[in-house]
C-alpha cells in the first residue's frame, strides 16, 4: 500500500490533501456560512464613507465630475471597487497589511483587533490582509487623514513623510499634476478612506468636519 | 539504491549515457535549463528593483510598467513559474526516462509543454506588469491565465505517469514523490486560483491563500526536488541510500503533515484559533519528519565526505540540504505565537522565504545544472574555478542576505511594538536594507559568472563537435 501506485495516489496525492482541505478550508467555510458576503453596493451605504466621497467632489470639481459626476452611492460603488482593483494591481498588500493582531501594542497603535465579520465582502475575495508591514497597517486607516493628504501622498509619499520608501504613483493623476486625480486616483483615495469606516470609532483621532466648515476658517 | 537499480539487468549511468537521444529528450532538457536561467534574471531584476526601492535609491521612479510593487510581484512569479518550474520540467525529462526506462507519453507534447509553458510564464509577466495581477500571493497570474495553466499542469503529469505507469516490480523512492507531487500540484494551482477568488471571501479565503502558498512550496516544489535528490544523490556518490525505511517515513510523514501547515502564514489573524494551533502542530511535527529524511541523507554521506570538497553537485546538493534543515529549524520556532508577536510582518519572514528559495531549492537546481550541462553538452566545463565562484558567491550572498533580514526582522518586530513613529522603523531598517541590496548584488555576480562559465562551455562544446564532424567527414 505505501509503495504502491495506487496507494500513493489516492491517499497520498489525493487523500491527504482533501483531508486537508476538509479539516482546514472547509471548517471557516462552514463557521461563516451564517456571515453573508456584503456586495460592493451594501459597503457603499456608509453615511462615513459617503462623507468622504462628498468632500472629495468638493476639492476636485472637475476631475471629480469628469470621471465620477455626482457623488452618489452608485458612483462611490464604482469608486470603491476601482479602487480595491488598483490597491491589488499596484501589489499595496505586499507592504501594508490588513488586520490588526492582539499582540504587540497593535491595537493602541491602530484600534480594535481584527474580526472576521469585518472581512466579510466582495472586496476581500481575496482577503487583503497582507504579508509585510513595509508600511503600516491600513485597515484602521480611513478617516485619519484627509482626501487632500492622500493625493499629494499617492503623487509623491516622501514629500510628506521624509525618508518613506513607498514608491511614486504619478499615472494615479492627470497632467502630472498632484492636485488632478484621475479616476484610478479618486478610486484609491476612496478605497483607503473606506478602510475602517464601517466601525464605529471613526475617524479615530478627529471628527468630521464637514468641508465648507474647514474652508470657513482654514487655520483652525 | 532500490533493489530495482542495482539488479544485473539494469543499465549502467554510462550505458545510459551512450543511449543518448533514444531515451531521453536532451535538447529540450538543455532549453528547459537556459530558459529558467533567463526567468532567474527576470526575477533578480524583480528583487534588485524593490531592493534599490527600499533604500530610495531607485532610478526608475514614477514609471508605470517598472513600479517596484509591479516588479516585487514578478520577482515572486517568475522564480516560482518561470524559473523553479522550467528547472523541474528540464531535471524530470532527464531523470523520469533515465529511472523508469521509458520514454515521456510523447515527444511532441514535451516540445508543445514546453512552448506553451513559456507562453503562460511570459503572459503572466506582461499581465502583472499591466496591472492585472490578482490578489493572492503566488496567485497573482491574471485571471485569464488560470485556466491554461491549469490544463498545461495536467498535460505535464499525464507526459509524465505514462513512462511511470510503465515500469514492473516495486517503485523507487523518487517515483512516490513524483507521482504525488503530479497530483499535488494539479489540485494546488487548482484550489489557490480558483476558490478565494470566485468562492469565498473574508477569513475563510485567507485560510484557502494559506493553504495555496504553502502547498505550492510544500507540495509541489519541495516533493519534486527531494524526489530529485533521491535520483541524484545515489548516482552521484555511487551507492543506494542509507534507509529504506527512513525514506517511507520521510514521504509519508511529509504527505500527511504538510497540506495541514498551511494556516501558519496568518497566525494572531481572525482566523478561529483551534485552527491556528492546527497549523502550528502539524508544522512542528514536519520538522521532525525532516529530520528523518536529513538523518537519511547524511547516513548515506557517511564514508564519502570528501566527494563534498571535489565533488561540486554534490556540494551544492548537500549545502541545500543544510539550508533546509536551518530552514525547518527556525520555521517550527517562528510558527508559535511567541514568535509570530514578533517577527511576523517583519524582514524575518522575507529572510525565510529567501533562504528557502535561493538556499535550498535553487542551489539544488545549480548542482543538477553543474551535473547536467557538461553531459547535455558533451563538453566539460569551461573553467572548474569559475564553477567554483558560482558557489561561493552564491552562498556567501545567500547566508549574509539571511542573516541580514533575520537581524532586520528583530528590530523591525520591536520598533513595531514600541510606539514610536513609523519612520523610527524604517530609519532603523536602513543599514539592514543597504547590506540586503550588496548581498543581492553578490548573489547576482555569482549568476554572471555561472551564465559566462555556460556560454564558453557551449562555445567549446560546438567547437569540438564540428571538428569531430571534419574528422569522420
Amino acid at each position: 500500500m505505501f509503495e504502491s501506485r495506487s496507494g500513493i495516489l489516492l491517499i497520498g496525492g489525493l487523500g491527504f490533501f482533501l483531508f486537508a482541505f476538509l479539516s482546514n478550508a472547509l471548517v471557516p467555510i462552514l463557521l461563516y456560512r451564517d456571515l453573508p458576503e456584503k456586495t460592493v453596493e451594501e459597503l457603499a451605504d456608509n453615511q462615513n464613507l459617503i462623507y468622504q466621497f462628498e468632500d472629495l467632489s468638493i476639492r476636485y470639481p472637475e476631475q471629480f465630475k469628469k470621471y465620477y459626476g455626482e457623488p452618489n452611492k452608485e458612483n462611490l460603488a464604482e469608486a470603491l471597487q476601482v479602487g480595491h482593483d488598483v490597491y491589488v494591481a499596484e501589489g499595496c498588500w505586499h507592504c501594508h497589511s490588513q488586520y490588526v493582531r492582539p499582540v504587540s501594542n497593535e491595537s493602541v497603535r491602530w484600534g480594535k483587533v481584527a474580526s472576521s465579520d469585518e472581512y466579510q465582502n466582495r472586496l476581500n475575495r481575496p482577503v487583503m490582509w497582507g504579508t509585510r508591514r513595509v508600511g503600516p497597517d491600513l485597515s484602521r486607516e480611513g478617516g485619519r487623514r484627509g482626501n487632500d493628504w492622500h493625493a499629494v501622498h499617492f503623487f509623491d509619499p516622501s514629500s510628506l513623510s521624509p525618508n518613506s520608501p513607498m514608491p511614486k504613483y504619478p499615472w494615479l493623476y492627470d497632467d502630472n499634476n498632484p492636485s488632478k486625480p484621475n479616476k484610478r486616483g479618486i478610486a484609491m483615495i476612496t478605497y483607503v478612506q473606506w478602510l475602517g469606516s464601517w466601525l464605529e470609532q471613526y475617524p479615530l483621532y478627529e471628527d468630521y468636519v464637514p468641508v465648507e466648515k474647514q474652508m470657513q476658517d482654514p487655520l483652525e | 539504491m532500490s533493489k530495482e537499480k542495482t539488479s544485473q539487468n539494469r543499465p549502467s549511468e554510462d550505458e545510459l549515457d551512450a543511449m543518448g537521444g533514444e531515451l531521453v529528450i536532451e535538447r529540450l532538457v538543455c532549453w528547459y535549463f537556459v530558459i529558467a536561467l533567463v526567468y532567474m534574471g527576470v526575477s533578480f531584476l524583480g528583487g534588485l528593483l524593490m531592493a534599490l526601492q527600499l533604500v530610495q535609491w531607485n532610478p526608475l521612479q514614477g514609471s508605470e510598467y517598472l513600479s517596484p510593487g509591479r516588479w516585487r510581484m514578478i520577482h515572486t512569479n517568475a522564480i516560482a513559474y518561470g524559473f523553479i518550474a522550467n528547472c523541474f520540467l528540464g531535471a524530470l525529462h532527464w531523470a523520469i526516462p533515465r529511472l523508469t526506462l521509458h520514454r515521456v507519453l510523447d515527444k511532441r507534447l514535451s516540445y508543445f509543454i514546453f512552448f506553451a509553458w513559456q507562453v503562460v510564464v511570459l503572459s503572466t509577466a506582461i499581465g502583472i506588469m499591466l496591472g492585472q495581477a490578482q490578489g493572492v500571493e503566488w496567485g497573482e497570474t491574471p485571471w485569464w491565465i488560470d485556466p491554461l495553466a491549469l490544463v498545461g499542469l495536467a498535460l505535464v503529469a499525464i507526459n509524465f505517469l505514462a513512462p511511470i505507469g510503465k515500469t514492473k516490480g516495486p517503485l523507487y523512492v523518487t517515483l512516490w514523490y513524483f507521482m504525488a507531487a503530479f497530483v499535488w500540484t494539479f489540485l494546488t494551482y487548482a484550489m489557490g486560483n480558483f476558490v478565494p477568488e470566485y468562492f469565498v471571501s473574508g477569513t475563510s479565503a485567507g485560510v484557502i491563500g494559506g493553504l495555496f502558498i504553502h502547498d505550492l512550496v510544500g507540495l509541489f516544489v519541495t516533493p519534486l526536488a527531494w524526489g530529485l535528490m533521491y535520483y541524484f544523490v545515489p548516482i552521484l556518490l555511487k551507492k543506494p541510500i542509507w534507509s529504506h525505511g527512513l525514506s517511507l517515513v520521510g514521504f509519508w510523514g511529509l504527505a500527511f503533515f504538510y497540506p495541514l501547515n498551511g494556516i501558519h502564514h496568518f497566525l494572531l489573524s481572525p482566523i478561529p484559533d483551534f485552527l491556528e494551533y492546527g497549523a502550528i502542530v502539524s508544522t512542528i511535527a514536519v520538522e521532525f519528519v525532516v529530520t528523518t529524511v536529513i538523518i537519511n541523507f547524511f547516513g548515506t554521506l557517511w564514508g564519502s565526505g570528501k566527494e563534498i570538497v571535489t565533488n561540486l553537485p554534490i556540494r551544492w546538493f548537500y549545502t541545500g540540504m543544510v539550508l533546509y534543515f536551518v530552514t525547518c529549524a527556525q520555521c517550527a520556532l517562528q510558527v508559535t505565537h511567541t514568535f509570530q508577536a514578533l517577527i511576523h510582518f517583519t524582514d524575518w519572514v522575507v529572510g525565510h522565504a529567501h533562504l528557502v528559495m535561493f538556499g535550498v531549492f535553487t542551489m539544488w537546481f545549480f548542482g543538477m545544472m553543474t551535473y547536467l550541462f557538461p553531459r547535455l553538452l558533451k563538453q566539460s566545463w569551461y573553467s572548474r574555478t569559475l564553477c567554483e565562484w558560482h558557489y561561493w558567491m552564491s552562498l556567501g550572498g545567500i547566508v549574509v542576505m539571511f542573516l541580514d533580514l533575520t537581524f532586520a526582522g528583530i528590530f523591525q518586530g520591536f520598533y513595531l511594538a514600541s510606539l514610536q513613529p513609523w519612520e523610527a522603523s524604517i530609519d532603523g531598517s536602513y543599514p539592514f536594507w543597504v547590506v540586503r541590496l550588496f548581498a543581492g548584488l553578490v548573489m547576482i555576480g555569482g549568476q554572471a559568472v555561472f551564465v559566462y562559465n555556460l556560454w564558453m562551455t557551449w562555445r567549446l562544446s560546438v567547437k569540438n563537435q564540428s571538428v569531430k564532424k571534419v574528422a569522420t567527414a
